[in-house]
């Protein structure tokens, strides 16, 4: 270790410090704030609670609302967050396209039409199903999108067009289920979904979520020296001895893996993939040893945030989350195009 | 032997790009590819690296047949220059030629002081030890290609495979790269459009035509007034150069 890499990973750890505080602050918030207003005391309280080390004595009502319904909301929020940025960061590599994101390879579409097949058609009962459903249609994307692209192993462009192919194909799909079967409240359900929501997120998702998102976290970040080498391309990776079509696919099948779960949670949560490695790079640089770590820090916070504006920005109301990273993220994401012009 | 080949066969569809190759090049040679556009040099260098799979035949370097050796453990061992490899990814040069440690770095080993050496090693050699610090994309033509060169070192390669090194680089800089090649003690393989720069630095050469070898040898065995016509469809005068064994090829206008 030189005085130049001391040095960045210090800057990264003065960083993940950083947004890790700010984001158990913003935990803290997400579990007070609400409808009803419960004090940061009995918050810390009904956590401490929660965790069995401590049986404080506060109202069961508050110690519900704090533990079973904020708390998890937030933490899978969190989660949701961390995933996408982290999937965000893969694909921009891979793909060496600044605008890549997780739903790019018609991810989404695919979710939003399994999960819609389940509300309108009714195919099963419950919300078990419908995760099922949305996991079901992502992964049918995915196979696509590998199929037509021969196991995702051509070159990103082609890997992008197939995307955009399956997207059109699960979207079109999607509006003829919606338009030839749905009534007013299906509808509504769907738009709700189409647009992400952490309503009805509870612990058995956090669990299934926190294996998810850190075995990907695991996993990218043991390949983040081979993502490095292809900085100049395709061929420069092969030549840098990177078995490119192999990496290619176990990373695009990580992050099919982890946005399909996602997805299938809490619905097409738009943007935090685009817009959080971005940011991240801005400070920690292009290396993926730094990026990857830092875009999960940065992404959970900023999804965490992006909850609590979507709950008090209208009274009695939630707006869904989606639209509020979409308010955030189209401004962003008009600057990266602006500054990704052809410089002339 | 540093490099053989034996019959490699490659094409695109029914058209056949690189037909019945063979070749071979010593420890410490310096060879050039010669050949008009289209002849098959870039197919036949990205052959021979290892970055393509021939449809017949086989390369052999240091010994091994390639297809039998893993990518890693190839690149370790063989290092291949791009011409124009561009991104749109902030870093900086000295970033860029650590990329090139990759082959020999495991997932889970830090920076070692070998990894260093080699780097510092590599940014002097190609004279780029004083720009370490700026940003990749502010460099002019002729010093991204001597960072690229840079990474290929930083692999500490025992073959080089170099694709029109000199291409959009200004005089002083073609023949200082080409110098810089071949006085490192490492076997090369350098495809070239210039002719003249192929005579001055390469100890022998190979020429392509339609994807086949048609001349093989020291250059002023090679570059001949018929095989300038009948391969590169020039008229041009060879004249002995002002050192043995390179020859010096004037064009003629009609």
């Amino acid at each position: 270790m030189d005085d130049e890499q001391q040095g960045g990973a210090g800057r990264l750890a003065l960083f993940l410090g950083l947004v890790l505080i700010l984001l158990a602050v913003a935990v803290a918030f997400a579990a007070a704030i609400g409808d009803y207003r419960i004090g940061m005391g009995t918050v810390f309280l009904a956590v401490t609670n929660g965790l069995g080390l401590t049986s404080a004595e506060i109202p069961p009502i508050e110690q519900s609302v704090v533990w079973d319904l904020r708390l998890s909301r937030a933490l899978v929020a969190a989660l949701a967050g961390a995933g996408l940025a982290i999937c965000g960061a893969i694909l921009q590599a891979l793909l060496r396209n600044a605008l890549a994101e997780p739903f790019v390879l018609g991810i989404s579409a695919g979710a939003s039409t399994g999960a819609v097949a389940v509300i309108v058609l009714g195919i099963g009962a419950g919300s078990l199903t419908l995760s099922m459903g949305a996991f079901a249609g992502a992964f049918a994307a995915f196979a696509l999108v590998a199929m037509l692209s021969n196991g995702a192993t051509s070159g990103p462009n082609h890997t992008i067009l197939a995307g955009v192919a399956a997207s059109q194909l699960f979207n079109a799909l999607t509006s003829s289920i919606v338009t030839t079967s749905g009534n007013a409240q299906q509808a509504r359900d769907v738009m709700f979904w189409l647009l992400g929501s952490f309503g009805g997120v509870r612990w058995p998702d956090f669990q299934l979520l926190v294996l998810v998102v850190s075995a990907g976290l695991a996993l990218c970040l043991f390949m983040a020296r081979s993502l490095d080498a292809f900085t100049f391309g395709d061929e420069d990776a092969a030549a840098l001895g990177v078995p490119v079509g192999r990496t290619r696919l176990i990373l695009f099948a990580a992050t099919a893996l982890m946005t399909a779960t996602i997805v299938s949670m809490v619905g097409t949560i738009g943007f935090v993939g685009l817009v959080v490695p971005h940011a991240a790079r801005y400070v920690v640089g292009p290396l993926h040893l730094r990026l990857l770590p830092a875009c999960a820090a940065v992404g959970a916070l900023f999804l965490v945030l992006a909850d609590i504006a979507s709950r008090v920005v209208a009274h009695q109301q939630t707006i869904p989350i989606g639209v509020v990273t979409a308010l955030v993220g189209v401004p962003f994401f008009a600057i990266i195009l602006y500054r990704a012009r052809p410089q002339t | 032997m540093s490099v053989i080949a034996q019959n490699l066969i490659w094409g695109v569809r029914r058209r056949t790009i690189v037909n019945d190759v063979s070749l071979t090049v010593a420890e410490g040679e310096t060879l050039g590819l010669i050949g008009p556009n289209g002849s098959g040099k870039s197919s036949l260098l990205r052959l021979l690296a290892g970055l393509k799979s021939p449809g017949s035949g086989r390369v052999e370097i240091l010994g091994q047949d390639i297809a039998r050796v893993s990518r890693r453990a190839l690149a370790r061992q063989v290092a291949f220059v791009q011409q124009n490899a561009t991104t749109d990814t902030n870093m900086s040069v000295r970033d860029v030629v650590r990329l090139g440690r990759t082959p020999h770095r495991s997932p889970l080993t830090g920076w070692t002081m070998a990894d260093e050496a080699a780097v510092s090693t590599a940014l002097e050699q190609v004279d780029m030890a004083g720009l370490r610090g700026q940003a990749w994309q502010t460099l002019s033509g002729g010093e991204r290609q001597r960072v690229h060169i840079a990474r290929a070192l930083a692999q500490s390669p025992r073959v080089m495979f170099l694709d029109e090194p000199t291409n959009h680089l200004d005089i002083h800089h073609q023949i200082e790269i080409l110098r810089m090649v071949r006085r490192l003690d490492l076997t090369s393989i350098v495809a070239l459009h210039d002719l003249n720069l192929a005579a001055m630095f390469c100890d022998r050469i190979v020429v392509l035509q339609g994807g086949r070898v048609v001349a093989c040898g020291v250059p002023a065995e090679v570059l001949t007034r018929s095989l300038l016509r009948d391969v590169f469809r020039v008229e041009a005068e060879v004249t002995p150069g002002p050192y043995p064994g390179q020859p010096h090829i004037r064009f003629m206008a009609a």
